[in-house]
């Protein structure tokens, strides 16, 4: 019998931290599912990279920490990072952007921090961020839909994830948030601008992009399943996309030959990918859920800031680590109101 | 402003596994075998300790006056059954140290004999003083596990006129159903309590919440408090800690208790249904209180039931009497499993707090292991106080006590929400209970330096008076001789002159 000095409580809930990162990642798979699919062999390539590389970096890292590997090696945090750095690159991009990004994300996002749920900013950001900053050329080449066995063979998409090979310039072209961005400075105007622009193929994800941003649909889902399974909370996604559907909606009635509409914003980029499975990152994200509405707000309005008159047609990944930033400070300023007190903390008056 | 994120009624909470059909179901066992010995301590409540009035080989009747209460915050302590007195001796306390205290020792003789009290002709017509005084002088404590003198809290409803008695029949810790029986055999018993404490508070009302896992209780004391219209009978979401009086009183009445203050300061009185029951028993029938239900279960129990315990019986009795199969036992708890202490050995008495007695198997308290904080907030979500857990663990891990307080340490109520739902099983009530006793030893020794300061002081004010007096009586004995000589001088002078 145990006769240690043990405090209540004696039992415990089952839930457990690699039960919560196993099913962030179950609710990742059908995007990315989609996303290998539509962009075929190359994908799948880019994919295995990430995710090896992530988890040799971590198994380098817990190694030069000492301690216990295997647990946290074994807890799904690496394997979920990797996923998420893969879905947010190009489908087409080379190895060495796949192993650069996930080292980047493993080593600079997590571990110099102290490791998981030390770190400041979101890993998969900080790599994007980074290697769009270092690497633009890879960066942005964006392929067209090519799925399985009508596009490229296996042997070509071989060769353009590892060895370098060409991209031909009749399988690529621009997102619709480049391809707006670009147009804008060519003066032209917005209805022109989208008239190939199908929102129902956006919505589904049949269009050009990173590799796992593509489908809102199935993003979305993802993300309410984890909701429904109490993963996360509604205050950021909800606040996020709620500030842009609401900013883009108020621009686009003021000037819709500048503005993007909110239905646009929505289905662009890796808005959804943000708002359900990036903002939400716990280790980087507010405790109260008064913080989480002012972070996902936070991030809606930096992100179409950036999108409407930033240097960059995509914001996401910028507004994300500026909100990381800042999530210390609210956390700081924002606390709950504690039982018979006032927010300040002062005792309430009786009676 | 921001009022809409939380739930006015009910804040944070968790819903554990409930393990309340293993003894729900069965009656209150009253055929627990007398013990031939029952172990007293002398303080079973808040409050200074009782003091005997017993004298070792003297012979008591059961119900008995073992000790007095002492002061105005204590309660008697009485015989459990008649028997001889063998010794007043330390023996140890069901408590996670197991230290000694000062406890009564009885022989049983087996006879049973009561004490003779008379018996009030009608209870229910009795001053509120009078039920007051009853209460106080049959020991009655709150039996929810807090312990504190009943009658101090009738006296106080009374002086503050509070509008409303809320009775606690939430029983919101798994496993345990004492006050679920209690409701379900003696219904009538604890509406007759709850009458008599109205009256002792002169209070007009009375609530009684019940959570809704619990539907025959409710339907009995609906059944038995029909026919008082003071009287009601509310059902409350099973969410754990509903029962923490806090809660209850917000979820009942909307109202909050001002973080410096007590039920009464928003006109309540909250009692525990357990109480109410010892209070009928004390007032209607003069019977003191010196048995209690208590709730045998866990995983090494093989008959899982609710026991009605003379106070005083070794807790290895009652295991032995519920067939406890040692091998597989791994932790014995007194209380329930979310903020019940951890016993070292079962060789001490039943008290009156005892409200359960869990003798848990491996399979219960799966323990994984600790790791590193994800800052999930799950823990943020699920405290009922409004408190950061994560937060104010950092802090005291890095031994920042006073910014952990700053944080609302002194705010936690050490329910267990946190530990429990925490998915890396950091344990963050065991921080939160080693800061509160740092910051308690601290206190203490601040006390003991100034303490020390003053006597020291003290100490030297009174040497340099004594050395002053000191001096001053050299300087008079000084003066005196001079002046005995001067006269003696003068006497000689005149004699020769003479």
């Amino acid at each position: 019998m145990n006769a240690k000095p043990i405090s209540s409580p004696h039992i415990s809930s089952a839930r457990r931290v690699d039960e919560i990162m196993r099913k962030v990642i179950f609710a990742l798979l059908p995007a990315l599912g989609f996303g290998i699919v539509i962009f075929g062999w190359s994908a799948l390539f880019l994919t295995f990279v990430t995710v090896s590389s992530a988890i040799v970096f971590e198994a380098i890292c817990l190694k030069l920490k000492g301690g216990a590997i295997e647990s946290y090696l074994l807890d799904g945090s690496a394997i979920l990072t990797g996923l998420l750095v893969a879905m947010t690159l190009p489908p087409y991009a080379p190895w060495w952007i796949g192993v650069v990004g996930s080292g980047l994300a493993i080593i600079l996002g997590k571990h110099v921090y102290g490791g998981l749920g030390q770190n400041l900013f979101n890993p998969a950001m900080l790599a994007r961020v980074a290697l769009l900053i270092s690497f633009p050329i890879e960066m942005t080449t964006w392929v067209n839909v090519s799925p399985f066995f009508t596009g490229l063979d296996i042997l070509e998409s071989f060769k353009i994830t590892f060895s370098g090979a060409e991209i031909s310039d009749a399988i690529t072209g621009a997102t619709t948030l480049g391809f707006v961005k670009t147009g804008f400075s060519q003066a032209q105007l917005l209805p022109d601008l989208l008239s190939d622009y199908s929102g129902f193929l956006a919505f589904i994800g049949w269009e050009r992009g990173s590799l796992g941003e593509t489908s809102t649909l199935l993003i979305l889902l993802g993300g309410i399943w984890l909701m429904r399974q109490g993963v996360i909370q509604w205050f950021i996604p909800v606040s996020l996309l709620a500030s842009v559907t609401f900013l883009s909606t108020l621009f686009n009635l003021i000037d819709s030959t500048h503005y993007l509409s909110a239905w646009v914003h929505l289905n662009s980029g890796a808005l959804m990918l943000v708002a359900f499975f990036i903002a939400t990152d716990y280790v980087t994200s507010p405790n109260t859920p008064l913080g989480q509405l002012i972070f996902g707000t936070g991030c809606g309005v930096l992100i179409f800031v950036i999108r409407s008159w930033g240097g960059y047609p995509e914001g996401t990944g910028f507004a994300v680590l500026l909100m990381n930033s800042v999530t210390p400070l609210i956390d700081h300023y924002i606390r709950p109101r504690i039982y018979g007190r006032t927010r300040d903390g002062k005792p309430i008056e009786g009676g | 402003m921001f009022a809409f994120l939380e739930n006015p009624k009910f804040r944070g909470g968790i819903h554990a596994e409930e393990h309340k059909a293993e003894t729900c179901d069965k009656p209150i066992a009253t055929n627990l075998p007398l013990p031939k010995k029952l172990y007293i301590p002398v303080q079973q409540h808040v409050g200074k300790p009782a003091e005997p009035i017993v004298k070792v080989g003297e012979h008591v009747l059961k119900g008995q006056l073992l000790a007095y209460s002492q002061g105005t915050i204590s309660a008697p302590v009485h015989s459990p059954s008649s028997g001889v007195i063998l010794d007043v001796q330390d023996f140890p306390a069901p408590h996670p140290s197991a230290l000694p205290i000062r406890t009564i020792i009885i022989e049983t003789d087996g006879e049973e004999k009561w004490f003779k009290y008379a018996i009030p002709e009608k209870p229910f017509e009795l001053e509120p003083e009078e039920i007051c005084l009853r209460v106080g002088g049959a020991g009655v404590v709150g039996l929810s596990g807090a312990v504190f003198p009943s009658a101090v809290k009738l006296n106080l409803g009374r002086k503050n006129q509070i509008h409303t008695l809320l009775i606690n029949a939430g029983e919101c810790e798994p496993y345990l159903t004492c006050d679920d029986l209690l409701m379900q055999e003696r219904a009538s018993c604890c509406v007759g309590g709850i009458r008599l404490m109205l009256r002792g508070m002169n209070a007009p009302k009375a609530i009684i919440g019940i959570e809704d896992n619990k539907p025959n209780a409710f339907k009995a004391m609906q059944a038995a408090s029909a026919e008082f219209e003071q009287i009601s009978v509310v059902q409350v979401p099973t969410r754990y800690p509903m029962g923490w009086d806090r809660q209850m009183l917000r979820y009942l009445t909307g109202k909050e208790i001002p973080a410096d203050g007590r039920a009464t300061d928003v006109g309540v009185i909250i009692h525990n249904v357990a109480t109410a029951y010892a209070v009928y028993q004390a007032v209607c029938l003069s019977k003191p209180l010196i048995s209690r239900v208590v709730t045998v279960s866990g995983g090494a129990v093989s008959k899982p039931q609710n026991v009605e315990v003379p106070i005083g019986t070794l807790m290895s009795e009652v295991l032995a009497f519920c067939d406890v199969e040692n091998e597989k036992l791994a932790r014995l708890i007194m209380g329930g499993p979310m903020m019940g202490e951890v016993l070292p050995h079962a060789d001490v008495p039943i008290v009156k707090a005892s409200s359960g007695i869990l003798a848990l198997s491996h399979d219960d308290i799966f323990e994984p292991e600790v790791k590193q904080c994800i800052r999930c907030s799950s823990c943020v979500t699920a405290c009922p106080v409004g408190l950061l857990p994560l937060e104010m663990a950092s802090r005291i891990k890095a031994n920042k006590l006073d910014a952990a307080v700053d944080l609302g340490l002194k705010d936690c109520i050490s329910c267990g929400s946190c530990s429990y739902v925490c998915p890396s099983n950091i344990p963050l009530v065991h921080y939160f209970k080693f800061a509160s006793g740092e910051l308690f030893s601290r206190q203490q020794r601040e006390h003991k330096a100034e303490q020390t300061k003053r006597l020291a002081e003290n100490r030297t004010n009174r040497m340099e008076r004594i050395k002053a007096e000191a001096d001053a009586d050299a300087r008079r004995v000084m003066e005196a001789r001079a002046a005995r000589q001067a006269a003696e001088a003068q006497a000689k002078v005149l004699e020769e002159n003479a």
